[in-house]
């Protein structure tokens, strides 16, 4: 009798068949070697060097501002080094008008989206100029909620498909993000809707300090798309190629009404959490570091790019310099932003000040002028 | 002119707006189809279509965050929530999003988003579909609450809400939704939000309130003139920003006033209402200012809910400790 129940009734043998789908998708290996032909994206020279000299770029920019951040000169800091394949390589899959969600550590994504650098140093000291966005520029400022950016990406993706736009929404979290309510509840009503939405979950192995299997006993992140009824797929996040084609397909199907899909990118922070106190010693050995340092992104795409002919040590000492050159610009023009007032904050509450305002700006006004 | 319910008159002022602007959208938990719980939305996704009404997946999180993305495309959100009694699992949408779309943009992005949503005791619902929650909101810095008293006002209000730059919470208490018929024009008109109306004239003592408390009030209000007190009453209309002119003027002319919430004492609407006479007329008066609200406990099982109502009754017992001060 058991014994025919369990034939008919197997939820265990479905759920072990779902995982075995979910095989991690790779194109470049760690010794910058093609291991996956077939499914190669066959970039042209020139926008292989425009891929590898962005992230070469940004690792600079992270640790400059890790030693701004330790002279005081900048304010909150997540830093991004491990991650710049996930983060680079799908903003590279994406045109101007697509929409970009960020969270607070995807601030590489937007700046290459168009916020202008000075801005990002404004956001990181504090100042609101930071996240006045220009107006040409397709970009949210990072959420801090972790999680709320997924149902607001459902939404911008909902909008423009009644706008009728060729366009998508796309959003960013961590591992920790995908245990979040508004994880589900947006991949949820993006599916519902079919909506143009793409939604990366950059799993990084830890969520400050708890480890991935403790958020879930899911094998995968990826799989948790199953259950919303969306395309979803697990990448080598620290495969730059694999990134971009997992990112690149999943906008084709947004636009071409086929709605929104989920990626899972693989890959682990080199740094800590943020520059606020966060010591990774607590909870991650030096043996996982190493092991994850041999998969660094910028390691695999130099090796690839050199063996192609197109990158050597003089390019990347150029990138390098106009990194730092850049840098430099952008903290001078952030130092020249005006010192923040709060009667400028009481100006943009509301279109209009209420009573209430209205009677502190007076006050503020009076008391900042001394 | 039309005799309608404050519900007919709800209506009304979503089909103008929707007719209006072509980027107002509609949307919530069974607001499609089925015209909504309460038939707010009745007709509306026929006369309008899929596109500009309709129905949500049942996650009050997820239609906040529809909002807010919604609004980054330039639309103008006019969401649901079907009970206000689930504003909890919105409340990151509401507070830590919508009401600072506007601030943590430097005024590169708003929220131009209506918040519609039904609350109120006294229609025997089961928990937490009652409750007064609007402090939860007024204590949230970006956003601005209407609460609507009549079938007049609430199309009105809602028209300017919708028109509104800012979010808006347009709360509707459930009780008023079909109590009575009121004038209604057939034509558009605003009422200006941050205004309040007084709703009855008097000279002795000056009753201040909003919602389905409006009533109560102006029934006080006419059992305490049968004992020679001439009351006025103000409908507050909104609850933030609120219309200090008012309520100063009628205080600096009674020189006594009571304030009037269907919410706990601990909800402190009225507390507020009284900290601005006192900070602004105390000069003014010749009795303190009392409150008049509900027990400071969780809202209650229907069954009690008549006696922990406040109602007439506490309304002229105060109003007289008042006037005899």
């Amino acid at each position: 009798m058991a014994a025919n129940k369990s034939q008919q009734l197997d939820p265990k043998k479905t759920l072990q068949e779902i995982e075995e789908k979910f095989e991690m998708f790779q194109i470049l290996n760690e010794e910058g070697k093609i291991v996956n032909e077939e499914a190669n994206p066959n970039l042209s020279d020139e926008e292989l060097v425009e891929l590898m000299s962005r992230m070469v770029f940004t690792r600079i920019l992270d640790q400059r501002s890790i030693s701004l951040n330790r002279q005081g000169r900048l304010g909150f800091y997540a830093p991004t080094a491990g991650q710049e394949a996930s983060q680079l390589a799908s903003q590279f899959a994406l045109e101007k008008e697509d929409f970009i969600l960020p969270g607070y550590r995807d601030v590489p994504q937007i700046v290459w989206h168009g916020l202008p650098l000075y801005q990002a140093f404004l956001f990181s000291r504090g100042h609101f100029m930071g996240n006045q966005i220009p107006e040409d520029v397709n970009v949210f400022p990072p959420q801090i909620i972790i999680g709320a950016q997924f149902i607001q990406a459902a939404g911008v993706a909902l909008g423009m498909q009644k706008r009728g736009k060729k366009a998508i929404a796309i959003t960013y979290t961590g591992d920790g993000g995908s245990s979040q309510g508004d994880f589900y509840e947006g991949i949820n009503f993006a599916g519902a809707y079919r909506s143009p939405a793409v939604f990366i979950v950059q799993n990084n192995q830890y969520a400050i300090s708890t480890p991935r299997e403790l958020q879930t006993s899911a094998k995968t992140i990826a799989q948790k798309g199953i259950a919303a009824g969306i395309p979803s797929v697990q990448v080598d996040g620290m495969d730059p190629l694999a990134v971009y084609v997992a990112t690149k397909d999943a906008r084709e199907r947004a636009i071409n009404g086929e709605g929104p899909s989920l990626i899972e990118t693989v890959c682990y922070r080199f740094g800590p959490h943020t520059m606020a106190g966060d010591d990774p010693t607590r909870y991650r050995t030096s043996d996982t570091d190493s092991v994850w340092e041999k998969r660094d992104p910028l390691v695999r795409f130099r090796l690839y790019l050199e063996a192609k002919g197109i990158w050597n040590e003089a390019k990347e000492e150029e990138i390098i310099e106009k990194a730092k050159e850049e840098i430099k610009e952008a903290i001078k023009k952030a130092d020249a932003a005006p010192k923040q007032k709060v009667t400028d904050l009481i100006n943009i509450m509301y279109e209009e000040n209420p009573y209430n305002l209205d009677e502190q700006l007076a006050y503020y006004t009076e008391k900042e002028s001394k | 002119m039309a005799q309608l319910t404050m519900i007919q008159a709800i209506t009304e002022a979503l089909r103008t707006e929707l007719k209006n602007d072509e980027n107002v959208l509609v949307f919530g938990e069974d607001v499609g189809v089925n015209g909504g719980v309460f038939r707010a939305t009745e007709g509306l996704q026929k006369e309008f279509g899929e596109d500009r009404v309709f129905d949500t997946p049942l996650a009050e999180s997820g239609i906040g965050g529809l909002a807010v993305g919604l609004a980054l495309q330039g639309f103008r959100p006019v969401p649901e929530i079907q009970f206000f009694g689930f504003v909890f699992e919105v409340m990151d949408s509401i507070s830590g999003q919508l009401a600072r779309m506007r601030f943590r943009t430097g005024g590169a992005y708003n929220a131009p988003v209506t918040i519609r949503s039904p609350f109120g005791g006294g229609v025997h619902t089961p928990e937490m579909h009652a409750d007064s929650l609007e402090l939860l909101m007024t204590s949230t810095p970006g956003v601005k609450v209407v609460i609507p008293s009549t079938p007049y006002d609430a199309k009105g209000l809602l028209i300017s809400a919708i028109r509104d730059n800012d979010p808006v919470i347009f709360l509707e208490h459930m009780k008023l939704y079909r109590s009575f018929r009121g004038e209604v024009p057939e034509e558009e008109y605003t009422i200006p939000l941050g205004k309040a109306d007084v709703k009855r004239e008097g000279s002795d003592l000056t009753i201040i309130s909003y919602g389905a408390m409006v009533h109560e009030s102006l029934k006080a209000a006419e059992e305490l003139e049968k004992e020679g007190h001439s009351v006025e009453v103000i409908d507050l209309r909104t609850i933030q920003p609120l219309d200090i002119e008012t309520i100063i003027a009628s205080v600096e002319k009674t020189n006594r006033a009571i304030v009037v919430q269907e919410a706990q004492k601990q909800a402190g609407i009225a507390a507020n209402v009284v900290a601005e006479i006192t900070e602004r007329a105390i000069l003014s008066l010749e009795a303190p200012v009392l409150r008049v609200a509900a027990p400071d406990t969780v809202y209650p099982f229907s069954q009690a809910e008549t006696v922990w109502l406040p109602g007439v009754k506490d309304i002229v017992e105060t109003a007289k400790k008042v006037l005899t001060f």
